[in-house]
């Protein structure tokens, strides 16, 4: 899908662009203009807004059902959140497991990238067969597996990359594994953990939705935006998918936020010296 | 000269079997824990989370043996029409795995050389990365098929578009990546910016590139089976996961089949890709603990 | 007989300043004549680097005039007059040794026969036969630097400029490559412009050491450095060697009222 180990918002993006607001100006021009641009190219030559309706008649569409599509979506976040938080929870703990023992991490390793490869949303008919269409866990199951991967690989990857001189420094003190692993691997994984967070809370709502498609109860958000798009509604669908999206940048923005209050001493990707 | 070559090719001969023996493992603990888990749930008749019979959780020998069956009377066995439905998935995405990557690169480029561009553009190139595209796959595939666009062409659209922007922002962080002090070095050659994009920055940008190649290759496989689905494109994978879905509690054997060919297809493309970046680039190892 | 030849490099009340208001070199004078070895000493931030930058075409001046090799500095890097060595060597990661070394006649355009055998001269003259298809990673960080050093003289540059090339480098390497430097420099009849911390290093090497003072950066002395060439390990013990040095960290201090004795490298007799 995304991503195991590339940031879907690199970190320091907002510094690459420059730290002026004179520096957005360009993209705010840009948005506008295609706003502007879209609206009268659309209203001016009558163009049947076929795939992509007017901005304002998915905004129209938006607020006309807005009570309903809430509640659409806040039942798949549900999904999606409890996906997340079952698939993480595993990915951490098998993270864990692997670091602590490392001949089978190294070598189990390669196979955990590799099956980030694997369509897995494409089991959800399975899943719906195992827990039932309406069930809400046959979509979290989906999710939970979609989180698991990014979030132990990353966690593992933060786990067995600290600096050499850091665990030489340790074992100078005589410290044993549990102890090097909760003043010095725990604390110098996060950054890695985080990431993985981030991109398993974008996958999870999208896995979550996606999963819908495949079938699920009527007052799901994905088999709405479906519903909509064979009845050839596109601007309902639309309002759909742009709350899908408000969702999934909200809970990746409160990953975001919880990594930046735990780890606000930016780190080196390469470790952390002392606590 | 030659003991050493011998010494080498041993050298890697071992790692390799190590692998080979820690894959056949793998498989082998997996199979035996999804039939232990099979025999245990059937034997104390657990429900949760999941009912376990022979429709939820076939036999895997069972599903092994679905490849060899003909799914209709006096058809080709199983795996014909899966191959035929993996070849057809794959060249949807392969297309569009082509067309985003080479579109990304290039427009990586140009927003290497212009720092206007760059700002005006590159917010919206990253922000596409949280719209979930795989989300938009039917409205795309079925709208697209009204106005009479054959539906591969759709999908590969949409392979495209999953391609294009993790390798158009990975590519451009890759072309800026290299030591300002190599640029220095080029500006004291006098070294038009032509040499220095093929010189510096294009091989300096390729471990980033192929990051994103690796993910994209995923994602445009993934894609390109989201996107057959809705609309049932008959003969790609994501049609045969409609079809056997449909037939599920008949024969459920064939879904699974479906599926772990899927996850073939998935593990050969990205291995391709692993591969020809292994054979491109070869760098300085990291030194880590 | 040879007529006197013009200078390399000539700078005039050269004077830099950047946008942030900080003036790093003031009222430079300085003339490098051919096959000089001049060493450019003093505290951080003296701006020698910026000044070694400057004759490259790397800065451009706030004030003041430069003529390298009788050109404007533009021209004279537009034209390939000079080969630069900075402190990492920055080698390519993808490319070979000898496609390292090769990179600057890559640009100018050499066929492939004449490239190699300008390698193999070149790599022969530092030393690293043998080592054509070896990785940058895969050499130490000496032999790294001989590989820098290689590709500056590629094309036969009639200037060298180097900005700490050894800084990086332990001191057994560092004394090592003082005296292949020197011998590629008799080989290579180059004039070189090259920037130090190290004062026992700034005379083992130089015909002459020109002084600066901390920010801003001016020239408070230039030192002619007598010693005769060629130059050995023995050179470090004699007396004249020692009253030299004395006189370059003499002249750091003068030059920065006292303090500077403690900015600088200490010599390697007084560890």
């Amino acid at each position: 899908m995304t991503s195991t180990v590339v940031e879907p918002i690199p970190a320091g993006f907002g510094r690459e662009i420059g730290g002026r607001l004179r520096d957005w100006v360009p993209a705010i021009l840009v948005f506008f203009v295609a706003i502007a641009l879209w609206e009268g190219v659309t209203t001016l030559f009558d163009v049947e807004t076929f795939l992509l309706p007017k901005p304002s008649d998915i905004a129209q569409a938006f607020w006309d059902d807005k009570g309903t599509l809430w509640d659409y979506g806040l039942y798949t976040f549900k999904e999606a959140a409890g996906g997340f938080a079952l698939g993480s929870s595993f990915g951490i703990l098998m993270a864990l497991f692997l670091a602590r023992f490392r001949a089978l991490g190294s070598a189990l390793l390669p196979f955990a990238i590799a099956a980030n490869a694997i369509p897995i949303i494409a089991f959800a008919p399975i899943t719906n067969n195992w827990f039932g269409l309406l069930n809400p866990f046959s979509k979290m199951a989906i999710a939970a597996v979609l989180c698991f991967f990014p979030v132990m690989v990353n966690t593992l990857r933060g786990l067995t990359s600290v600096d050499v001189r850091s665990i030489e420094l340790m074992r100078s003190y005589g410290a044993g594994e549990l102890q090097t692993f909760r003043s010095v691997r725990i604390p110098s994984s996060l950054p890695f953990m985080f990431t993985g967070l981030k991109v398993a809370a974008v996958l999870s709502m999208i896995g979550a939705i996606v999963g819908e498609y495949f079938g699920g109860p009527t007052n799901a958000l994905g088999v709405s935006i479906l519903n909509d798009t064979q009845l050839f509604n596109f601007p309902r669908a639309w309002a759909g998918i742009v709350l899908a999206s408000a969702f999934g940048i909200v809970f990746y923005g409160a990953v975001a936020l919880a990594e930046r209050l735990t780890t606000s001493w930016h780190p080196s990707s390469r470790g952390f010296r002392g606590e | 000269m030659t003991a050493v070559a011998v010494e080498t090719r041993q050298a890697r001969i071992v790692p390799a079997l190590g692998r080979l023996a820690t894959f056949v493992l793998v498989v082998a603990v997996l199979w035996g824990a999804w039939e232990g888990y099979k025999w245990l749930w059937e034997t104390m008749g657990w429900t949760w989370p999941f009912v376990v019979d022979d429709t939820t959780m076939p036999h895997i020998h069972d599903i092994l043996n679905a490849f060899r069956e003909p799914i209709t009377a006096g058809g080709p066995a199983l795996i014909h029409p899966l191959l035929a439905a993996a070849w057809f998935t794959a060249k949807e995405a392969l297309a569009g795995f082509a067309l985003g990557a080479i579109f990304g690169f290039a427009l990586a480029v140009v927003l290497v050389h212009s720092r206007l561009l760059e700002r005006g553009l590159l917010p919206y190139v990253v922000a596409s990365q949280t719209v979930p595209i795989l989300a938009i796959a039917p409205m795309v595939v079925i709208g697209l098929g009204s106005k009479g666009v054959e539906g591969w062409k759709a999908v590969s659209v949409l392979a495209a578009y999953l391609t294009f922007f993790p390798v158009a922002i990975n590519s451009l962080r890759g072309l800026k990546s290299a030591d300002p002090r190599a640029f220095e070095l080029m500006d004291s050659y006098a070294a038009s910016s032509w040499s220095v994009l093929w010189r510096l920055r294009v091989p300096a940008s390729l471990p980033y590139l192929f990051t994103a190649l690796k993910i994209s290759a995923t994602a445009a496989v993934i894609g390109a089976i989201i996107g057959e689905t809705p609309a049932s494109i008959q003969e790609g994978l994501g049609g045969a996961i409609v079809n056997f879905n449909q037939y599920y509690s008949l024969q459920p054997t064939a879904l699974w089949a479906t599926n772990i060919v899927c996850a073939v297809l998935g593990l050969v493309l990205f291995g391709l890709v692993a591969l020809t970046e292994r054979l491109v680039l070869r760098r300085a190892p990291e030194h880590v603990a | 007989m040879t007529e006197p030849a013009a200078a390399v490099v000539s700078i005039q009340g050269l004077t830099k300043s950047f946008r942030t208001g900080v003036t790093a070199l003031e009222n430079i004078d300085l003339e490098v004549a051919p096959r000089e070895f001049v060493s450019l000493i003093g505290p951080s931030g003296c701006g020698k680097s910026t000044l070694l930058r400057i004759i490259g075409d790397l800065v451009t001046p706030s004030s003041g005039t430069i003529r390298v090799n009788g050109k404007t500095a533009h021209q004279a890097r537009v034209d390939h007059d000079y080969g630069i060595v900075f402190q990492d060597a920055v080698l390519f990661d993808w490319r070979t040794v000898s496609k390292n070394v090769s990179l600057p006649l890559e640009l100018l355009g050499w066929e492939r026969a004449r490239r190699k055998q300008r390698v193999a001269e070149l790599l022969e003259l530092v030393e690293l036969t043998g080592f054509e298809s070896s990785r940058p990673w895969q050499l130490s960080g000496g032999m790294q630097q001989r590989v820098s050093i290689a590709r500056a003289l590629s094309f036969d540059p009639a200037l060298l400029l180097m900005d700490e090339p050894f800084g990086a480098l332990d001191e057994m390497t560092r004394e090592r490559l003082n005296l292949e430097l020197l011998g590629i420099w008799e080989k290579a009849e180059s004039t070189i412009v090259f920037v130090t911390h190290s004062i026992p290093e700034a005379v083992f090497l130089s015909t002459r050491v020109v002084v600066m003072s901390p920010r801003p950066g001016r020239i408070s002395e230039t030192i002619e450095v007598d010693l005769p060439y060629p130059r050995n390990a023995m050179t470090h013990e004699e007396p004249r060697f020692f009253e030299l040095v004395t006189a370059v960290r003499e002249a750091l201090a003068a030059g920065h009222g006292g303090r500077a004795a403690r900015d600088t490298a200490p010599a390697a007799e007084e560890r």
